[in-house]
């Protein structure tokens, strides 16, 4: 269960938002739009932990619940896949990680460069091994932002199915072209 | 055990960036022995044994800063911390792993700089190699944790030094005095530094990376 009542972000004098109100329980998808600048990032950055909000009230899981994927794919570039979910696995404690791992790169047609180093990977590639970072611990909350960026037609299908299963779970999409997501969600939140 | 296995794993994963970019170890092995060679031929002919001292212990000090300052740079730059810090492992292990790998890449330094010094300058005894890893541990511990704070500020090269050197003033008190012989009192003043900053710098690692 997220819930998020009077939540408000500032930056100094700047304000992010102002009065959000958040009710998601399992199987609860939120649409969140807006154009670049209006604070969606922020929001989801708030109800994932990673920034605190400056009002309101937030009630979230615990840390080990929640999966997030920003604009970054949050993999270390140096490592190859199987090195970055191996890393992930370990602090996630998630179990039989091999096993997973090598289902996860199987799906995200990843598991034929699994001992190449990210750095040499497409953006598109990346934002797969960002997908599969994010799935390894089995989140039931999950935010992405923006999750299409860079991903090709077929990267992006993948992600249509992965959001369709995603969205039993409670799930957070932030996005400027809401036309891929529309039809999962079951709540809106538009920014100015 | 989970949490030293979450160390284990964390400070695996620095180690093995580091081999695989070649960026820290590298500049820290070039600076260090520069240094000393700018120093051989800039210090007067017979300054004695207390000056060149004092130069060991500036560019230690110097080179642990070099390392320093790249410790977060992927974290930084590929907004990793974010992914860490999400992680339900304690996140002290994250302080505790860098400090590892940190104290590992000025431990090499120090393989090379310490005979350097010695064919420069003047002999190395036990005493003295005994202070310099005491040394070590606090200014890995420190500078690991001023590091983080720096990763979170937007003049963060800047603010790395400002924070660090004051902080590991009593780590060179400490260090010189046992190289120049006033020994067991000074190094003994060196494990009680790592003591309380190692701890302070454990225990207040969360706050530095909590949410802001």
């Amino acid at each position: 269960m997220v819930t998020a009542h009077n939540l408000s972000k500032r930056f100094g004098a700047k304000r992010v938002f102002e009065r959000v109100e958040v009710e998601l329980g399992q199987g609860d998808v939120l649409l969140v739009t807006g154009p670049n600048g209006s604070g969606k990032t922020t929001l989801l950055r708030v109800l994932a932990g990673l920034a605190a909000p400056t009002g309101g009230e937030l009630e979230r899981p615990h840390r080990g619940a929640i999966g997030y994927l920003g604009h970054e794919p949050l993999v270390y570039r140096e490592l190859t896949p199987l090195e970055n979910l191996a890393l992930f696995g370990r602090l996630y404690h998630v179990a039989e990680d091999r096993e997973r791992i090598g289902m996860l790169l199987e799906r995200f047609g990843l598991w034929h460069v699994r001992h190449e180093r990210v750095a040499a990977f497409s953006r598109g590639m990346q934002q797969r091994l960002g997908l599969c970072r994010l799935l390894l611990h089995q989140p039931t909350f999950v935010l992405l932002d923006e999750p299409f960026n860079a991903l090709d037609r077929d990267g992006a299908a993948l992600l249509d199915r992965t959001l369709a299963e995603l969205a039993e779970r409670t799930l957070v999409v932030a996005t400027h072209d809401p036309g891929r997501v529309e039809h999962l969600a079951t709540q809106q939140l538009a920014f100015a | 055990m989970t949490y030293f296995s979450d160390v284990a794993a964390l400070a695996r994963k620095d180690l093995l960036l580091e081999l695989r970019a070649k960026e820290t170890l590298p500049a820290m092995l070039l600076f260090v022995l520069s240094s000393l060679t700018i120093f051989h031929f800039a210090l007067p002919h017979g300054s004695g044994r207390l000056a060149s001292l004092g130069v060991l212990w500036v560019a230690l000090v110097f080179t642990a800063l070099l390392g320093l300052t790249r410790a977060f740079v992927p974290e930084r730059e590929q907004g990793l911390m974010d992914a860490l810090v999400l992680a339900p492992c304690d996140r002290s292990a994250i302080w505790v792993a860098k400090t590892v790998a940190v104290l590992a890449f000025l431990g090499v330094a120090e393989i090379v700089a310490l005979p350097a010094f010695a064919a420069f300058f003047s002999g190395v005894d036990g005493r003295m190699v005994g202070a310099v890893a005491l040394a070590d541990l606090g200014i890995c511990a420190v500078g690991t944790l001023t590091g983080a704070m720096a990763v979170a500020g937007r003049a963060r090269e800047l603010i790395l030094p400002l924070l660090f050197l004051p902080l590991v003033i009593p780590v060179v008190v400490g260090g010189v005095g046992a190289s120049i012989g006033a020994g067991g009192k000074y190094l003994g003043f060196l494990a009680l530094y790592d003591a309380i900053f190692g701890l302070l710098a454990w225990a207040s690692f969360e706050y530095v990376v909590a949410e802001t």
